[in-house]
């Protein structure tokens, strides 16, 4: 992976929190030195429950094309029943990343071409303290497990600022949890 | 000589005469009043004032008797319409003699 | 302070710094997020003005084209069909010489429904006598808030703030937000000719003949038509003081450019892409990507659109061979309408050179469609090669 500019789509439900996990991750790639960071959300079409994307771009360099990413390195995808309702893996790059919350074995599934990281971040956020299906801070640690792009602690900075007011220690929690119990493959 | 320094850039104007002057000239029946008939002189207070109201020029005062500013007064005769105990007439100008008209 | 938000927050913060005292609007997509973060600004107390929710967006106008006449500095914002319900009052803005500015997030319009991103909606009012400016990124709009009051009350003409719908109202990256005695020393404190005042009352914009007249002083006084006259000749001479709002802009903030146009690799390219707004960032990489095949071109974005700046596109463009516009509106019936502008600049100030670049037009993105940055590439350097076709060229359309 070309860590100069990393492109990554989120895959999750209305209200499930995806733009504000991918924000998360923007403003620490950002206060890492990355100066170009552009977060798009799919635009029109959000409703509680219905599958939403949101794609991210972090590039050394300020970005000046705003179009929806193609060719992702890495797809994260906030429920795993989304695998059946979505196409998650369209234009994901030979050799890329999927992040994957789901409460079944990484060994029950089989992605060929693609390195899978599982964790069941449903369970961790609520053992984390957190109301059963938040999940959007849990995520964080699992995709920085899989994808080692900013370091686990600016994550959970940024989860903590962005959190001040909504328990940011439970939310930091469940990064940290996730980001220890996540099982990534080679 | 045209408008080039005129101090504004828009439309606007300020209370005074209109663009068609001093009104009151245009008037062919001026309205009269019948102070037996009409509400606030007959009860020697404040109430009524329909006249003031309906006036489209705003000529008419809201004092007993109400007055009319003749300077500005058109004679359209909405006052006289409206008056609900008909206290208002309108009366021919040619009625009244040159000094009245001033 | 760098943050990252998207681009209505970026407006919103705009304002919030330029201290607009009245807030008029009617939340319309994907002009929504704004008029809510101002609301909740003033809500907080973090704006000290008077936020006046309104039935329509026809009142939101009306209502900010009276708090104007009063003397306050105000802020409304729309969105397509929004603003095309504005457009009686839009006008009357402009006749009545108040500097308002009004956010516009750029979107399709009706019919059929669409509530996704194309600039039809700002270009149909460009006519109404408003000053138009057009944002490319986040940067440039809270920074064109900012300049768009100084400069509105300057020169008491309205203007609308356009950016693009989602592609830039929704998408979140990092700008950076000046202090408030930044723009404190940059913005002074609205101070209007004439506020409505009940101790000096006055008649605004009433019945005005077709003929001049005297006034009650005995002074002669504008008929219609000089009124008019005087908004198209200040409307002319707002590109001068544009050009001073920027050095004002740069001297305070430290950071700036030409006022009107932003070229990229344009000096020594034979040819040159033109538009409006996000899209030409994104031909900025399919510039870059051109250039890597041998090809000379640059990407030149216009941000002013009214006044029509013709004299420096005209001066950009000389001696190029070709120039390719690309749009996202169009006149029905013809072509777009910065093509036919920029046509009639070249032809005004290059006719007589001789050396008339040839002027291509490309439609894209219309209802939000995707535009492509590969297809994008693809249709320039074809119109680098050849006339693509005599009518303008529709980019992705699946007919």
């Amino acid at each position: 992976m070309n860590k100069d500019f990393i492109e990554i789509r989120w895959h999750g439900r209305g209200g499930q929190g995806a733009i504000t996990a991918a924000k998360i991750v923007a403003g620490a790639a950002f206060v890492s030195g990355y100066a170009g960071v552009v977060m798009a959300p799919s635009f029109g079409t959000e409703r509680r429950g219905a599958p939403v994307m949101t794609s991210l771009t972090i590039s050394r360099e300020k970005i000046y094309d705003l179009s929806p990413i193609e060719t992702p390195d890495i797809v994260v995808i906030l429920d795993h029943l989304l695998l059946k309702e979505a196409d998650v893996t369209h234009g994901l790059k030979p050799g890329g990343i999927i992040v994957l919350n789901t409460p079944m074995a990484f060994e029950s599934y089989h992605f060929k071409d693609y390195k899978l990281a599982t964790a069941d971040i449903t369970a961790i956020s609520v053992e984390a303290g957190l109301p059963h299906g938040m999940v959007n801070t849990g995520i964080i640690g699992s995709l920085e497990k899989a994808a080692n792009l900013l370091g686990i602690d600016i994550l959970i900075q940024g989860i903590e600022n962005e959190f001040t007011k909504r328990k940011p220690e439970k939310n930091a929690l469940a990064a940290k949890l996730a980001y220890e119990r996540t099982v990534a493959g080679g | 000589m045209g408008t080039r320094n005129y101090k504004r850039k828009t439309s606007h104007s300020e209370h005074g005469p209109g663009d068609g002057g001093r009104t009151g000239s245009w008037r062919v029946e001026r309205p009269v009043f019948d102070r037996s008939l009409c509400i606030p002189c007959k009860r020697n207070k404040e109430s009524c004032f329909i006249c003031w109201l309906f006036c489209p020029e705003i000529v008419i005062s809201r004092t007993i008797p109400p007055t009319v500013n003749l300077e500005y007064c058109k004679g359209c005769g909405i006052c006289a319409e409206e008056c609900p105990t008909k206290a208002i007439t309108m009366v021919d100008e040619a009625q009244f003699s040159e000094e009245d008209k001033d | 302070m760098h943050i990252i938000e998207n681009g209505n927050v970026a407006a919103a913060l705009g304002v919030k710094l330029c201290r607009a005292n009245v807030i008029a609007a009617y939340p319309i997509t994907p002009q929504t997020p704004l008029t809510e973060r101002l609301s909740e600004y003033v809500e907080a107390g973090e704006m000290k003005a008077e936020y006046i929710p309104v039935e329509s967006e026809h009142s939101a106008l009306a209502v900010c084209i009276a708090a104007s006449s009063a003397g306050t500095r105000v802020s409304t914002a729309t969105s397509a069909n929004g603003l095309l319900y504005m457009h009686e009052q839009v006008q009357w803005a402009a006749g009545a010489r108040l500097p308002i500015v009004m956010c516009v997030v750029n979107r399709a319009v009706g019919a059929p429904w669409n509530i996704w991103n194309d600039q039809q909606d700002s270009i149909s009012q460009r006519d109404t006598g408003w000053i138009q400016m057009y944002c490319a990124d986040h940067q440039q709009i809270i920074d064109t808030v900012i300049k768009a009051y100084w400069l509105a009350e300057k020169v008491s003409i309205p203007i609308m703030v356009c950016y693009d719908g989602y592609i830039l109202s929704h998408t979140y990256m990092p700008f950076d937000v000046p202090d408030q005695e930044q723009v404190d020393a940059f913005l002074p404190p609205f101070r209007p000719d004439y506020a409505l005042n009940p101790e000096d009352p006055a008649n605004l914009n009433t019945v005005t003949l077709p003929d001049v007249r005297m006034d009650v002083h005995g002074e002669l006084a504008h008929g219609y038509m000089e009124i008019r006259y005087l908004l198209q000749e200040e409307m002319r001479t707002t590109l001068a003081v544009a050009a001073e709002a920027e050095k004002r802009f740069t001297e305070i903030f430290g950071r700036g450019g030409d006022p009107y146009i932003e070229p990229y690799r344009c000096d020594d390219a034979e040819y040159v892409a033109v538009g409006l707004g996000s899209l030409t960032y994104q031909l900025r990489v399919c510039v870059d990507a051109l250039r890597k095949e041998g090809i000379n071109v640059g990407v030149m974005g216009v941000r002013f659109y009214r006044p029509f700046p013709d004299e420096a596109i005209a001066n950009a463009l000389k001696g190029k061979k070709g120039v390719i516009v690309f749009e996202k509106a169009l006149s029905y019936g013809y072509e777009g309408a910065l093509a036919s502008d920029l046509k009639s600049a070249l032809y005004e100030h290059l006719a007589y050179t001789g050396a008339l670049p040839v002027v291509q037009n490309f439609i894209v993105g219309i209802g939000g469609r995707d535009i492509r940055t590969e297809e994008l590439t693809q249709n320039l350097k074809a119109a680098t090669q050849h006339r693509v076709s005599k009518e303008p060229a529709w980019i992705g359309l699946k007919l």
